[in-house]
């Protein structure tokens, strides 16, 4: 389907959500930049933010929870991922994680 | 001369970047399809520099949804990166304010989650050059493969698979970030939670969980004490 919006229309949109996603970006830098240091307990919660966003961002794209255990498990995303893991976690080379994570989805398609 | 620095963040972008070639061929084909001009697509790239986002609002936008709708939808998918945003503004701090906008205005999911990995290990990399090596390489990237999307009208076939790069190097962040208990039940509790509100609108499944990893992390770390 196209869009019967006019290049205005368009055009505002574009500029509301730049000016909008900027204004997100740039919250909290521009609000540590004046006040002194980091509250400890804030400090703190930051800390987790990368594994619990990073998991976050992961999961859903290799877990497809299936009717049982067995279709969750036996699913070509979940079986490459969880090789793609065991890479990551004895090489921490993100080029060997991606070639073998690729190459187990194409494999594992190409079994299933 | 280019700074090391620089460089070094150029080449921590790289296997990423591989990652980010279909996705932005993508945003392209799928601005031109949905009826924007190339000028609008390209701009919708280079302004917003938001993937997801962008895919919305340009799947919106097709469906003749009300334009407030279109606005919601993509601030709400951004929201995460207010998260992004407190966990790196701490670096950010020394930065004079020009030069933190401009770092504001390219943070993604790539460049926050590469640049804490390299900050939090403190080895003296200088962070603006670092941050703009991988930041500036993501943008340039983005808006090259818009443009060849644009042109292109068509994708990388899907059965190929290769947007599957793009968890992969998530995956390799995340995998190295474990490196305590506290972190792992952040991890285990924020995939969880993202995994059952995968179908969630707005992308709050993603929120949800990140934000009940933290609140799990920050839990099982005052039990450890």
């Amino acid at each position: 389907m196209t869009t019967t919006y006019g290049p205005l229309a368009i055009w505002a949109v574009v500029a509301v959500v730049g000016l909008a996603t900027f204004a997100i970006r740039h919250s909290f830098v521009y609000l540590f930049g004046r006040i002194d240091g980091v509250p400890p307990r804030i400090e703190r919660a930051l800390r987790f933010v990368p594994a619990a966003v990073l998991a976050a961002l992961v999961a859903p794209e290799v877990v497809d929870p299936g009717a049982t255990l067995a279709a969750t498990v036996l699913d070509d995303r979940f079986l490459a991922g969880a090789v793609a893991a065991v890479v990551a976690w004895y090489t921490e080379n993100m080029f060997a994680t991606i070639a073998v994570g690729l190459g187990a989805l194409w494999l594992i398609g190409a079994v299933i | 001369m280019l700074p090391e620095d620089l460089l070094a963040g150029v080449r921590a972008a790289v296997p990423s970047l591989l990652g980010l070639v279909p996705f932005g061929l993508v945003a392209g084909v799928a601005a031109v399809n949905a009826g924007l001009s190339p000028a609008q697509a390209i701009g919708l790239s280079a302004i917003v520099f938001a993937g997801a986002a962008q895919l919305a609002v340009v799947d919106l936008l097709s469906r003749d949804a009300p334009l407030a709708v279109v606005v919601v939808t993509a601030v709400v998918i951004n929201l995460r990166m207010a998260m992004y945003s407190a966990s790196i503004a701490p670096y950010f701090r020394s930065l004079r304010r020009r030069w933190a906008a401009v770092s504001s205005f390219l943070l993604t999911d790539v460049s926050y989650a590469l640049s804490i990995a390299e900050f939090t290990d403190d080895s003296g990399t200088d962070r603006l050059w670092y941050y703009l090596g991988v930041a500036g390489a993501i943008w340039t990237v983005w808006q090259l493969t818009t443009v060849a999307g644009v042109l292109l009208g068509t994708g990388i076939p899907e059965s190929w698979g290769v947007d599957f790069a793009v968890p992969l190097v998530f995956l390799t962040l995340l995998v190295s970030d474990v490196s305590d208990r506290p972190r792992l039940v952040a991890a285990l509790v924020g995939g969880s939670v993202a995994v059952v509100g995968a179908a969630w609108p707005l992308n709050l499944g993603l929120v949800g969980g990140a934000l009940a990893g933290v609140v799990a992390g920050v839990a099982a770390d005052g039990r450890d004490r």
